[in-house]
Order: C-alpha cells, then structure tokens, then sequence
C-alpha cells in the first residue's frame, strides 16, 4: 500500500498532484468509492435492447456487467460472474437469449440473475445409492447473480451495485437533469452504431476533456476555424451542487476570422484563415427544435455525468461516450452514436456525416485521445510534480463564459471530499 | 470474369494504393477514387449489424482531400509510418464496367523509437471502375476486426 497520502500544495484543487492519475492502489481505492458505491453508472440505451431476451455485455468500473431486457420488459443488469466458481460466462457482446448458462458447470440463470438450474444438486443415484449432490440446506435463492440496481430514464440505463444509492434524478441535480431531459426528451432513439478505441491514459483525464473549454477552440482547429467551438462564443459552464457533474453550453458564433475586442481568440496559430472545405456537407447543419432551453437555443451541450460517461450535443451530432477504466493507465472509450426515431433520412445522413468531426479518427476528437497519452506518458515520469489549473481563479463556481479551468477544479474538490473521507 | 489485362490492372491498383497510402505523400491517396466515391472505415461490429455508423465516412473526393488537410494541417497527433500488408485481390462479381472486389489488409504502425505493432486489420470490400486515367476507386469499405482501436487514427487505411 501507498505509505504517503496524496500532497496537495494548496487546500483547493488549482494544483493537481500528477501521483492522482499514477498509483494503482489509489486507482483500486476509486473504483470503490466512485464506481462500485454511491454513485450511478452510464450501462446503456434502452434501444441496443428492444426485445425481451436481448442483452449487451458492457462494464461498471471495471466489472464484467450485462444489460437485459426480461420477458416482462424491464431492463436488468447484473454481474458477469457465475454464483458457482466466479467465470465471466458471458462472452458474446450482445445476443438474445431465454436463460443464461455458465458453461463451465451448466449452472442456469433467468435474466434477472435467478438461479434456476444446478446440475447433480440432489446428486446421481447409482448402484441404489446417491452419490454426492449439494447440501441439503443449499438453497438456490441465496446464489443468484448479483443483480445491481437499475434505472433508466429518457431511454438511457444507468446501473448501481449499491442498492441504497440515491434516485438518479436526485444522483444528477436538477441542473444537469434539465440539459439531461433536453437531449433524452422522451422520444425513442435510434441506435446508429459503435466506435471504441483504447486511450493509453487515465480515465480521469476524459471527464477533465470535457470539463475543459479553454482547449476546443486551441487545440481543435476546426473548432476555431468554423465557430463551432470558441471562446467569443456565447457560452455558459454549469455544475450539480457536488460539482462532479458539469455542462458546458455553448451557442455557435461567427465563423472566420473575429475583429475587434475579439480578434485575439482567431490569432492562434490552430486558425486557419484561408482553410475552405472542399466538400462543406461536413458542416450541413441543421437547428432541431429540441435546441431550446428557455431562451436559449446552444448548438452545443456537453455533459460530464461523473465517473462514467459523456453525453455528446454538437450540432446535429449526439451520442454517449462510455468510460471504461482498465488499471490506473488506460480506458477504454466506447462511443455510441443515435437518432431519434422522428428522424427524417436527411436528418440521419447529416448526424452520420458529422460524426466524421467526432470518434476515434474525428476531424476534432482524434487529438483529444492523444493529449491524454502524452499527458500521461509526463505523469509517470514524475508523480511528485502537479498540474496547473489555474485559469480563470483558483475557486470553483459556474460562469457565463469558458475561459476558465473551473470545471476540472470542481471535479477535485468532490474527488478530495470522497477520496480523503 | 475479367481479363487477363484487368486483372494485372486490378493487382497493380490494389499495389499502388499500399504503397501510396504507405509513402507519408497524402496527396496521392485521394487520387486513387473518382470524383463521386465513397470511403468508408468501419468496425466490423457496424457492418455486420446493419449499423451505419462509420468511424469515417466520405462521399466526394472532396472529403478525401479535406481529410488530407486534416492530417497535414489540423489533426495533432503523434507522428506514425504505417505500413499496408494487402492480399490477393479476388473479383466476386462484375456488372457493367463495375468490377466488385476484395481483398485482406493488415496495417502495421511504427511510432519513432516505439516497436511496429498490429493497428488495424480488415478487409476492403470495393467497387472499381474503368476511367480514361485507368482503374479507380468508385467505392472502399474498409471493414475492420480491429474495433478497439489503438487510441486514434490519423492517415487512410
């Protein structure tokens, strides 16, 4: 075990420790305190299983977890561990299925995880006697799957193995849960498919992607270029009361070059003045009535849910991002993109041609995976050293602009509130 | 099915594409399609669920020069070579002028200092035509098996 506790240099979050995002027993210690305890986890959509018997393989922190849905229509998740010997019986991403069988010793569950069938459990008569078998008092109510509590709303399913977590509603804050209900608005979805890629760094270091306005319109040139993302854009950051879960909310501004007060956000050297597309259908967008909130209408709303997932509005582009921890120094990052099933043709071709910008090969997000390498790849070399969060103050607190870090320094200061309880 | 001639011709396109896309000469690799193409990297996951989703997906050459704007001016990325490994095209079908054709690929990528590694395996599923300047790329669908990808990909498959 670690022998010294974590050196923060000030009482704030300003200065992150660079030994937060390098030690494998503090990892181990997190996924306990933010993953397995407490805390609601990203599973799924409703729509990857629209029939009773489909399930999807997926992960809570780092355990094996499958999503159902049961004969009675509700979604179930529960641990990809067999009662009997521990195997993850479950192999298959997705499937349907009447039962699940571990095939190690054909021990048999329902989909919500009873257990149903054990084979010799009254053991095998032979030569006029009975041989083996379970204890009398074996009792297959007690040896279940472990069944993890469940929640969906607008179509999404979170997973919780602790039952006495709080409701997801009152688990998000009615700040995040009204951007959360202006996506997932009720309609059905639509699932347009999958990309996955395997970023060699800490997980942490996603939520802090997205917690992080100062670095689309720097590092993501056709953020800046086009307007999409920048920091003369009209933008608002906004948090739940705990400061774990943020919004960042931005309106689409002028494309080009920008004059004035404004002109230093396009004298960067990612600003391409005379970049022109050769195909501009990259950028075909279209409003959605579901933009408006209030008086706003952003064109783009990304949200943190701590620990485990990213809900993507860019444009007409929209999916999650599931973060999927493997040891302290890598994740995986699963992206599902969808529609809505009011969708016109166009509407589905435009999303599917913006997700070109999105992914792991994206015109924009490409580079965020590789930041994170190269960030982790320093960590490792000196874990006594820290970060500067400094932009914008060294205090946390919502803005009406994103020129600020505060998002990432809320983040610590509810990761510093569980971690050193 | 096809010639004899076409043939040859089809082996020296699927040749000259590997060592195009191979060369660090982005500018070639657009070259390879008509004007109206269509290039698509997907996992294997989506093509064979009847997904759409692709991890790129362009409809015009245009998209594919656009692309190689990224590579050279937009994308940060770490510098890789990357290096094409592409089996023996096989013709399923032809109608009209459309030669239907696939073929396997493994792609290695080597970053400064680092060992060459496994990135990305697959197989082309493509539609060529016959153009004044020779065989092109109406249609490549690079289906891949690699789905978890090695954090992020940069140049064309």
């Amino acid at each position: 075990m670690r022998e010294q506790p974590i050196h923060w240099e000030t009482d704030g979050t300003s200065r992150v420790p660079f030994a937060v995002y390098t030690d494998e027993d503090l990892h181990k210690k997190e996924l306990v305190r933010f993953f397995y305890k407490n805390h609601w986890s990203y599973v799924g959509l409703e729509a990857e299983i629209p029939n009773p018997g489909d399930f999807k393989r997926t992960v809570v922190g780092e355990r094996s977890v499958i999503m159902t849905r049961a004969d009675d229509g509700q979604v179930h998740v529960v641990e990809n561990v067999c009662a009997h010997r521990g195997m993850q019986f479950c192999r298959e991403r997705h499937g349907n299925k009447k039962e699940f069988v571990c095939p190690y010793h054909q021990w048999s569950y329902k989909l919500q995880g009873d257990l149903q069938g054990v084979p010799f459990r009254r053991g095998v008569r032979q030569d006029g006697k009975v041989n083996g078998g379970m204890p009398a008092d074996f009792d297959p109510k007690s040896h279940g799957l472990t069944a993890l509590k469940v929640a969906t709303r607008g179509g999404v399913v979170f997973a919780s193995f602790d039952h006495g977590v709080e409701s997801l509603e009152d688990y998000m804050g009615p700040t995040i849960l009204r951007y959360f209900d202006r996506l997932f608005n009720g309609r059905k979805l639509v699932l347009l498919g999958y990309n996955r890629q395997r970023i060699p760094g800490n997980w942490k270091l996603m939520q802090e992607n997205i917690k992080d306005p100062y670095h689309p319109g720097l590092l993501h040139t056709w953020f800046v270029t086009f307007g999409l993302w920048r920091a003369d854009n009209k933008s608002e950051l906004r948090m739940d009361a705990h400061h774990r879960h943020a919004a960042m909310i931005s309106t689409r501004g002028s494309a080009g070059q920008a004059t004035g007060d404004k002109a230093q956000v396009t004298q960067v050297s990612s600003f391409k003045e005379s970049m022109q597309l050769n195909d501009a259908s990259f950028l075909d967008i279209v409003p959605e009535p579901w933009w408006q909130l209030g008086d706003q209408m952003p064109t783009a709303v990304m949200m943190t849910l701590f620990p485990s997932v990213i809900f993507q509005q860019q444009v007409n582009s929209v999916s999650t991002r599931h973060i999927q921890p493997d040891g302290h120094g890598a994740f995986d990052f699963v992206w599902t993109h969808f529609g809505f099933e009011d969708d016109t043709p166009e509407m589905t071709e435009r999303r599917l041609r913006q997700s070109n910008l999105f992914g792991p090969a994206g015109f924009v997000s490409a580079d965020d995976g590789e930041v994170i390498e190269f960030s982790q790849q320093a960590f490792e070399t000196k874990p006594e050293h820290r970060m500067l969060v400094e932009l914008g103050g060294r205090d946390v607190g919502e803005t009406d602009h994103m020129v600020t870090e505060t998002l990432i320094r809320g983040m610590y200061a509810y990761w510093r509130q569980v971690m050193e309880a | 099915m096809v010639s004899f001639e076409t043939h040859m011709a089809l082996n020296r396109l699927y040749a000259d594409y590997a060592l195009a896309v191979d060369s660090g000469q982005w500018d070639l690799w657009p070259e390879f399609f008509t004007e109206q193409c269509v290039y698509k990297l997907i996992p294997r996951e989506n093509h064979e669920r009847g997904f759409p989703l692709c991890t790129l997906s362009f409809t015009s050459k245009g998209m594919l020069k656009d692309r190689v704007y990224g590579i050279q001016e937009t994308l940060y990325h770490d510098p890789y070579y990357q290096r094409h490994v592409v089996g023996a095209p096989v013709v399923r079908r032809v109608d009209g002028e459309r030669i239907h054709s696939e073929a396997n690929y493994a792609v290695f990528r080597t970053k400064l200092d680092q060992p060459s590694t496994v990135f990305n395996v697959g197989r082309y599923i493509d539609t060529i035509v016959q153009t004044p300047e020779g065989l092109k790329f109406a249609e490549r669908l690079c289906v891949f098996d690699s789905e978890m990808i090695p954090n992020a990909i940069i140049y064309p498959i």
